[in-house]
């Protein structure tokens, strides 16, 4: 049984291999199309931050780690 | 004299050692790899050996890359300046779909030769590892130079690196 369970492990960890292939530089088109970034709209998020600290009277405030003391 | 060949050697020593941090030892000095190129409006097919005796200056290029769009104006330029002068500028399109292509060149027209259709296995044998590409090749058919990504300020050096090869006898 033990047996059977490595040999499934083992040919999952290859298959998984498989899907491991190099992208050639020629096919990140999609890749490089603005929706894939982590931020689609930076100048969009950095307005609404920026109401968002104004509102909240705390630099910071609007991260998760930046909790803000609400002294500027 | 002396100035002028020692500008050009530091040149050359400058853009090897670029190219060997970039991984390129093997493309740098050997002879440009065949490929067959389709000419956009043409029916032509472009063989590499066919621009012997021709300085040669190979752009791997995409629609979707901003660089590539910058680097348009430049060949233009260059062909605009140089274009009599025994070179041969050859655009080789990458994308994936034609149709992406034939926008991109609505937008931004060339004056150059433009290769579109499957360039993958040509692509690979240039070792493009980034886009754009740029190799120049000399007029016996080896690369000269190669060049990743483009920015506005390369246009000088790259100019004068294709100058070099033509002003070769």
């Amino acid at each position: 049984m033990v047996r059977f369970l490595i040999a499934g492990l083992a040919i999952a960890g290859l298959l998984s291999m498989a899907a491991c292939a190099p992208v050639e530089p020629w096919e990140r088109g999609i890749l490089a199309k603005p929706y894939m970034a982590l931020n689609p709209s930076p100048v969009n998020s950095a307005m609404r931050s920026h109401t968002y600290i104004s509102r909240e009277a705390a630099s910071g405030g609007d991260t998760a780690e930046g909790g803000g003391c609400g002294c500027n | 004299m002396l100035v002028i060949s020692f500008h050009r050697l530091s040149i050359t020593f400058t853009a090897a050692m670029l190219a060997v941090l970039a991984g390129d030892v093997a493309a740098l000095g050997a002879a440009a790899p065949d490929c067959n190129w389709k000419i956009a409006g043409t029916n032509q097919i472009y063989d590499v050996k066919q621009f012997r005796g021709k300085a040669l200056y190979v752009d791997f290029w995409a629609s979707w890359c901003a660089p590539c769009a910058l680097s348009f104006p430049f060949m233009n330029q260059m062909k605009g300046e140089l274009g009599d002068k025994k070179l041969a500028i050859v655009a080789v399109n990458m994308d994936e779909k034609s149709a992406d292509a034939h926008r991109f060149l609505e937008s931004h027209p060339a004056n150059f030769d433009v290769a579109l259709g499957e360039n993958a296995a040509c692509a690979k044998a240039f070792g493009v590892s980034d886009m754009p590409s740029s190799y120049i090749i000399d007029q016996s058919g080896m690369i000269r130079f190669v060049h990743r990504g483009f920015r506005r300020d390369d246009s000088a050096l790259l100019l004068e690196q294709v100058e070099s090869l033509l002003k070769t006898p």
